[in-house]
């Protein structure tokens, strides 16, 4: 990598718009991610917040504006988005683990035939993956007899197991059950600390108070509001910020 | 008329056994059964297991049953590849590939099977200067059911790939997988999985549609069940009888009873599996 790709932050929008139709989800966002930073997006439904997170790596095509990610812009056609996707990980609130392979060959199957490794090294990956997301010895067991919090872990360390420089997350655990959350989040809490550029859609404000560097709040399509977390769900300054975090703290 | 309840019920009960009971008297005892038994299941055909007779089963079975699964294999095979081309095909951003495989599904569904095995077994050596595929005009005929079973088996595949969640997609997307990957090793394996019971279905329909093969001219050896049974009363040990014809019901049976169960077993796995 060359020196002016890691000056560049890992992620920078700017004045992204993206319709469905004739609904306007994101009127134009300006926004950037540096590396090593946890960037927690809140907001209520329908605010675009996930629309803006599946920009990142193109699961949703913006309708116009810029996406740079580690300086690449992946709007481009030139750009390989295949290999800009692979450096990016991505969970998504349901999981999405390939429900027809086990977990170990979940976490391998793209090691291998994206990333060209082969399957001792692979297998190597995953486990070292598996153990950091608490699941060592569950390599042979199907999704299907995974609780969901299981499923998401190992869905974050297939992700991992590409080495990504960053991390998205697509409000994790927006569909598990309460007590399954905890284990999640410790998760995130320890990739967080080793450093991982994170951007996280949650509806969980522990955590973004905890972990995160950066809140941004969302609604109507826009930003409302971004800062230190800590700052802003304690003393917000929007009067929609003060609206959205009376109804959900 | 006070009847309690359950005696009224029990009355109803014996009356539907009575009935039945005598319609299967009517018919036993008004039918020829010397008659139906030279003429159906006649000795010199059906045989004596305990005699060590085995009647005219060897060369049905031999001949006539081998014939029509290497039939059914081949459509279904070539019918099942073909199948997936379409339904990728269909379900491609191309639009042009999309109304060719949308005009070949409707074609070949609204035809007679029966017409597209004539017109293929005798239109393929007219139009390919007297080539044939392997099997001569059999072989021909047998192109024929292939493309009718490709266009129902497109179908079937694409709602399967369709029925695989969106999310599987964008999970092999995200790590970085090309579309062509994704396709192959997230979507379809997952898209046949929902699949496999429809299939199964259209092996069963293809095992009866090989006896449409019976309208093309063949070698003796090249005979499926139904042409060798329908051979057979002409010329055979039970010539001038229907008993052949009886004989290769039980055998298809013996093979479809089966499959049909197996679908359903299948079906009931997977319902239980949501």
């Amino acid at each position: 990598m060359t020196t002016s790709a890691q000056a560049a932050p890992a992620i920078q929008i700017r004045d992204l718009h993206k319709s469905f139709g004739s609904n306007k989800v994101l009127k134009g966002i300006d926004f950037h991610v540096d590396n090593g930073e946890v960037v927690c997006v809140i907001g209520p439904s329908g605010s675009g917040k996930s629309t803006l997170l599946r920009c990142v790596n193109r699961l949703e095509e913006p309708d116009s504006g810029q996406i740079l990610v580690e300086g690449v812009d992946i709007i481009d056609p030139e750009t390989d988005l295949d290999a800009v996707r692979s450096r990016i990980g991505m969970v998504f609130q349901q999981f999405n683990l390939f429900p027809h392979m086990n977990v170990l060959r979940n976490l391998t199957v793209a090691q291998q035939k994206v990333k060209g490794r082969s399957k001792k090294e692979a297998v190597e990956v995953a486990r070292a993956n598996l153990e950091k997301v608490g699941l060592s010895g569950r390599e042979n067991v199907y999704p299907a007899h995974l609780s969901g919090g299981q499923q998401q872990r190992v869905a974050i360390a297939r992700a991992l197991s590409m080495d990504p420089d960053m991390m998205l997350f697509d409000e994790p655990t927006s569909a598990l059950d309460p007590e399954l959350v905890g284990d999640v989040l410790e998760v995130m809490k320890t990739l967080a600390g080793e450093g991982m550029t994170m951007m996280v859609v949650t509806h969980e404000m522990g955590f973004a108070r905890e972990v995160g560097d950066k809140l941004v709040f969302m609604d109507g399509g826009v930003i409302v509001e971004e800062g230190d977390p800590r700052e802003v769900l304690a003393n917000p300054q929007q009067e929609r910020t003060q609206a959205f975090l009376s109804k959900v703290l | 008329m006070a009847l309690k309840r359950s005696t009224r019920r029990t009355l109803s009960r014996a009356v539907l056994y009575a009935v039945l009971l005598g319609v299967l008297l009517l018919v036993g005892l008004s039918a020829d059964w010397a008659t139906i038994r030279a003429n159906f299941f006649a000795p010199a055909g059906i045989g004596n297991p305990f005699t060590g007779d085995w009647g005219t089963w060897p060369d049905l079975i031999t001949v006539g049953v081998k014939n029509s699964l290497i039939y059914t294999a081949v459509a279904f095979g070539a019918g099942l590849v073909l199948g997936v081309v379409l339904a990728l095909m269909r379900l491609s951003p191309v639009a042009a590939y999309r109304w060719i495989a949308t005009a070949y599904i409707e074609f070949f569904r609204g035809l007679p099977v029966l017409l597209v095995v004539l017109v293929m077994a005798f239109g393929i050596p007219i139009a390919f200067n007297g080539w044939t595929p392997p099997g001569g005009t059999v072989g021909a005929g047998v192109v024929g059911l292939i493309l009718v079973a490709a266009a129902y088996m497109a179908e079937t595949i694409r709602a399967g790939i369709q029925a695989v969640p969106k999310g599987q997609t964008e999970a092999a997307r995200s790590l970085g997988m090309s579309a062509g990957r994704t396709t192959v090793t997230v979507v379809l394996p997952q898209a046949f999985r929902i699949v496999i019971p429809p299939l199964t279905n259209e092996f069963v329909l293809l095992i009866k549609d090989t006896a449409l093969l019976f309208v093309i001219g063949f070698a003796a050896s090249q005979r499926e069940l139904t042409t060798i049974a329908r051979d057979f009363m002409a010329s055979s040990a039970t010539a001038g009888t229907a008993t052949s014809l009886i004989q290769a019901s039980i055998l298809y049976l013996l093979i479809t009873l089966p499959l049909t169960r197996l679908v359903s077993w299948l079906e009931h796995k997977q319902q239980k599996a949501r």
